[in-house]
This record gives C-alpha cells, structure tokens and sequence, in this order.
C-alpha cells in the first residue's frame, strides 16, 4: 500500500512490537529458547560449506586411515575430528551439517507444497462446495488412505527402475519433497476447507459479493487471511513431520543416498556399527535430528496456545 | 421509466423438506432518487427481497420467476461478470452488523481501495484520495488515520459510517441498507439515520430501507411497503401508510408503536406469530390473525381462507385485502383523498 503524503502509517515493525504474538513470545521461555536453537540449527545448517571443515561429498578430502575415531571427550579422539568421524573416515560434525541441510530443505520443501496443494484445494472444496468440495475431499481420502511410505517405495523403484541408480541420487531431494508434498497435503486441504466453511458465512463475505469482487478474488484475499492462524499451526507440525518422514525412508534406506547423506541416512550408516562400539555414529545425528524436531514442536505449541482465539481475547 | 422495475418475483428454496417460497409475486418500482422502505417482521422476506436485487440468492435458493429491471436490464437473466461490474458499482448494500461486514484481516483503506479497484482502472494513490474524501463526507474524525486502521480498533458507530463510506465509494444509483442500525444503540440510531438520508439526498441516490422499524421509515421514507409471509400486503405513500393504514396487518403494527399505546398500560399487539413460511396457510396469509377475517357469525369467511387477495386501489394505496375490497366497492376513495 502506498504511503499518503499527509500521514505515516505504522511500520509493520511497530505493529509486530505492539503485537500479542512478541508479548506473548516476550514471556514465554520456552518459546525463547526454542527459537534460539532452531535459528542456529537452520543458519549452521544453511551455511554448512563455510562452516564444515570438509566437504563430505568429495571423497578426496576424506581419510580412510581416520575412521571410527570416537567423539572429542573420549581417549582416541582427533583434535581435527571434534565429533569423531564415521566408517568412512568422514568427520561427523560436518556430515552432521550437511545432513541437517539435506533434512531442512526437504521438510521445508515438502511443506510448501502440501501447502499450495492443501490451501487451494481447501479453499476451492470450501468456498465452492457441491461437486467440487465432495471430489476434492474424496480425492483426500483417498490420497490418506495410501501411507507416506507405500508411495515413497512405489515412486522410488519405478524412478530408480526407470532411470537407474545414478540419476535417483541426482534427484533426490527433488523425489522426496514430491513424495512427502504429495502424500500430506490432506491435512492442509482439510483444515483450510473447515475454517473457510466457518468464515464463508460471514457477512463480511457477503458484502465483499455485494461489492463485485470474482470468487477468486474473495477466495484469496479475502478468506485466506483470515484462515492463517491455523494454516501457521499445523505447518509448525507438518514440517516436523516431513522431517521425521524423511528420516524414516532414508534410514529404510528409500530416501537420500549415502553419498549425500541427510539425517535419516546419516542415522542408517552408523547403525552397522553400533554394536561394534562406534555409538556415536548413529547417535550424534539421531541426537540433532530429535532435538530438531522437538524444538520445531514445541514453537508450534506456543504459536498454537497463541493463536487461538478460545483460549485468549484480545 | 423507473430505474428498478421488480415485477412478479418468485423466490425459491429447494430444501431437504420441501420447496419453501421466500417471496410470492412480488413487485415494486423504485424511481432515481427514491426512498422506498419495507417493513414486515422477522422471516417475512425482506432480507431475501434485498438480495434477490443483486441477484445474490445463494443456494439452495433461487429465482424461480420474474424479472428485476435495472436501467431496463434484466439483472436475472444477466452473465455473472456484467452482474459483478452492476453490483458495488451501481447498486450496493449496507448490511445490519457494522462488527461482521468489514474484513477483520484488512485495513480500512485496503478494503476502500481495493473496491476502487476492482471497478476502475485506477492508481492507488487516487483511490486512496477517493477513500478520504468519502471518510469526510460521513463526517468521520481524522479521515487519514482511520485509513490505515483495522476494523477492530474502530466503535461500532463508526465503522457503519466506513460502510456508508464504502457504499457510497464508486456513486452508486441504488443503495440497499438491510435494517442498517439494529446493531447500533439507541443514540447513534439516529446519526446513523440522519447521515444515510443527507447523503442519498445529496447525492440524488435512491434508497431501499429495510427495516422492522416503522418510525424510522416515516422519517426517511417518501414510499413504503408492508411484507408479510413473503408477500406485499400493502404499499403506498409513506405518509398515508402510517397515518391511515389500510390492512389489518399494517394497522396491527402501527398500533404496536409504544407510543399508541396509553401509558402504563400494556402495549398493543397483534395476537399469534408469523407462520414459518413452509406453513403458511392457503388463502391470505394473515386470515388465522386477522380480526376482520370473521363474519358477524364468528365463522372465519371463506374468501380470506381460500383466494389470495389481490390488490386494491384505496387513496394511493395498494392493499391485498378482502375487506379492504369490499370496502371499497361499497365506498370508493378517490387517490388524493385520504391525505
């Protein structure tokens, strides 16, 4: 919007200052402390290949000689190994940040397009309602009744069948957010479709008719801001399980090959050697991957608590 | 020629239970600049006679006959995208509850501007101007501030001013207002009112007042007509209505003014509730609560049971009213008379 000549409206940060969600955030430890972890997981993630000692994908920098060194508080350790190295020789903190981008990219990935499926096919299910919400919500039965793992080994043998091997690792971060984007994007489209149903009554929709907007324009603009509280809250739950699905069909071993392991697969390397004393190697990422997760769910609680509008008026 | 011709309006919902008929043969005309009131209670019909005008019927309603004129189009046989370019632009809607009409998500000025927007092609800064001078126009306090405000930090008096405002945005030559002050209390009624009437006046904007509130439609109206069971019952010169009623109904309503009634005594009423409309009975609707329907034997006539009344010509009035029929033929009332 732009800015009139006579007047300054409050900035957005002055509004978001004023706000009950940083008033709440302000008072809520947990919340706080979530939010610092999970920024510095995400930025370590993000800036791995400046913050990684090696680049565990290029095989020349990494040391056969050094493999299955244990953890820096341990006897045996390498000052240049801070978190011991894998069966390969690999340093762990590294994989471990490399693992975490793999992991992040694909959870965030796979939720925004659950979300542009799920939101628009809530919105047009809800707002349209008839034949098209029964087919769209059908459909979303239908897709919940095959589980995320069914479709993930399905597509994956055929690409990989089709394909071969080597072009899977190419793609497969791109396989996996579709498979996760696909197979979970009921849960949005079912949550939106109930806020809109109970928004769509409401005369402010009635009046936006009256003044000749298109149906597009009501759906989008008008009906889809005032659904976001939730849309917001099960995003927080759909990205903590994309990662755990993610996770899952890489430690089943469907997911990211080893050479570009995420942390699922990270957790599946280290698994052979658990018994011949090398915990570390599957219990560092496991580690990460559960405090990840745990932290992603826990701002989702809070954000839930704040945005609901039964358990605060304001 | 009128600017709204409404003739013969049949609405329909096809529910579960049954086909109900919300509005049964209704006609009226509304000319530029006309304000025309409907009364009627609850359920008579008078919200779905307002969105039957913007062809805003939702489903499972629908219109089974009839035709709305608008400047000689006939709005239900219109495609939606020339209905879209009529509604907000050349017809628009006040509705009761200024709390649920604005977009809570949205500031004051993005809902203005946006209006703007969707039927001209225009800058935002110009919007933007248009949206303050109507701000002034509905006399609201610093126009510019209220601009980039949220509907929930304004009071319920003035955010039905920022409806009047958006209403009036695009010039419109009919405004709808459905019971545009039963959400207000008392004292603010009344500005509402006042504002709404000064603007159509200024404007030359024609205005269709619905309302269950028979003193506010003297004050504003020059025409009104009485619904009840999805029918016209009456219509005529306001002045004449409320100083001279002719159906029982309209009569039994204006006697129900607090004000007709002696003080400390109990207020008048009309005995019995309006049927639902998947009940109402054959014949004239009101015959199971009207006290002329009988004859001197205490037997209801038969007439008022069996034939829907058709109109009558009394003063400038139209009735739908057998008594009011025989009345007549006995002792005609020529128009201009009665006033």
């Amino acid at each position: 919007m732009s800015n009139a000549t006579t007047t300054t409206p409050p900035t957005h940060w002055a509004r978001f200052r004023d706000s009950y969600l940083f008033y709440s955030f302000k008072h809520d430890w947990i919340a706080q402390v979530c939010f610092v972890i999970f920024v510095i997981m995400v930025s370590a993630a993000l800036l791995a290949p400046w913050l990684a000692s090696i680049n565990p994908y290029d095989l020349s920098q990494v040391f056969i000689l050094d493999s299955e060194l244990p953890p820096f508080w341990i006897d045996g350790s390498d000052a240049k190994y801070p978190l011991g190295t894998d069966a390969l020789g690999r340093d762990m903190l590294s994989t471990i940040l490399y693992g975490a981008r793999v992991s992040l990219i694909i959870g965030f990935g796979a939720v925004i397009l659950q979300a542009l499926i799920g939101v628009t096919f809530g919105l047009l299910a809800g707002y349209l309602g008839g034949r098209v919400d029964a087919f769209l919500m059908r459909l979303a039965d239908i897709q919940l009744s095959f589980s995320t793992l069914m479709v993930a080994i399905i597509v994956g043998a055929v690409f990989k069948a089709t394909f071969g091997g080597a072009t899977y690792s190419e793609h497969a971060v791109l396989l996996l957010v579709l498979i996760i984007g696909l197979a979970e994007w009921p849960q949005y489209a079912r949550t939106v479709r109930a806020s809109v149903l109970a928004e769509r009554s409401k005369e402010y929709v009635d009046a936006a008719r009256v003044m000749g907007f298109r149906a597009k324009r009501i759906m989008f603009r008008h009906i889809l801001p005032n659904t976001l509280s939730p849309i917001f809250v099960i995003s927080t739950v759909q990205i903590a399980n994309a990662i755990i699905s993610e996770a899952a069909l890489s430690f089943l071993g469907l997911g990211m090959p080893e050479t570009q392991p995420s942390l699922g697969s990270l957790i599946k390397s280290g698994f052979d050697y658990l018994q011949s004393g090398s915990w570390w190697i599957t219990l560092l990422p496991g580690a990460v991957l559960v405090v990840l997760v745990l932290v992603i769910n826990l701002l989702g609680d809070w954000l839930r608590d704040v945005m609901n509008p039964r358990l605060y008026k304001g | 020629m009128a600017l709204l011709e409404v003739s013969h309006l049949d609405v329909r919902f096809a529910l579960r239970q049954g086909e109900v008929r919300a509005l049964r043969d209704v006609s009226f005309t509304l000319d530029r600049g006309e304000r025309l009131g409907i009364v009627g209670e609850s359920g008579a019909g008078k919200s779905v006679a307002a969105f039957t005008i913007l062809n805003l019927i939702a489903k499972p309603g629908y219109i089974a006959g009839g035709s709305i004129l608008f400047e000689g189009r006939d709005l239900t046989r219109l495609k939606p995208r020339a209905l879209q370019n009529i509604r907000g632009n050349q017809i628009s809607m006040i509705f009761q509850d200024p709390m649920m009409t604005l977009n809570p998500v949205l500031t004051v000025g993005e809902q203005m501007i946006e209006c703007l927007k969707a039927h001209r092609r225009i800058r935002s800064r110009e919007a933007r101007e248009i949206a303050l001078n109507k701000l002034r126009q509905v006399y609201i306090p610093s126009p510019e501030k209220r601009l980039d405000q949220y509907p929930h930090e304004l009071s319920g008096g003035m955010r039905q001013r920022i409806i009047i405002a958006i209403a009036l945005l695009l010039d419109p030559d009919i405004i709808v207002a459905d019971e545009p002050t039963t959400a207000l209390d008392v004292t603010i009624q009344a500005e509402i009112m006042s504002l709404l009437l000064e603007l159509c006046e200024k404007h030359n904007v024609a205005l269709i007042l619905i309302t269950h509130d028979l003193g506010v439609v003297s004050q504003v109206t020059q025409r009104t007509l009485v619904m009840y069971a999805g029918r016209v019952i009456e219509q005529g010169p306001t002045r004449e209505i409320i100083n001279d009623a002719q159906h029982p109904y309209t009569q039994g309503l204006i006697n129900a003014l607090p004000q007709m009634a002696s003080p400390g005594s109990r207020l008048n009423q009309i005995p019995g509730a309006m049927p639902p409309l998947a009940k109402t009975p054959p014949g004239c609707a009101f015959h199971p609560r009207c006290g002329f329907s009988t004859d001197a034997a205490g037997q209801r006539r038969r007439d008022c049971r069996e034939d829907v009344p058709a109109f009558v010509t009394s003063g400038n009035c139209h009735v739908a009213c057998h008594m009011v029929r025989e009345l007549v033929e006995r002792d005609p009332v020529e128009p201009g008379e009665a006033s």
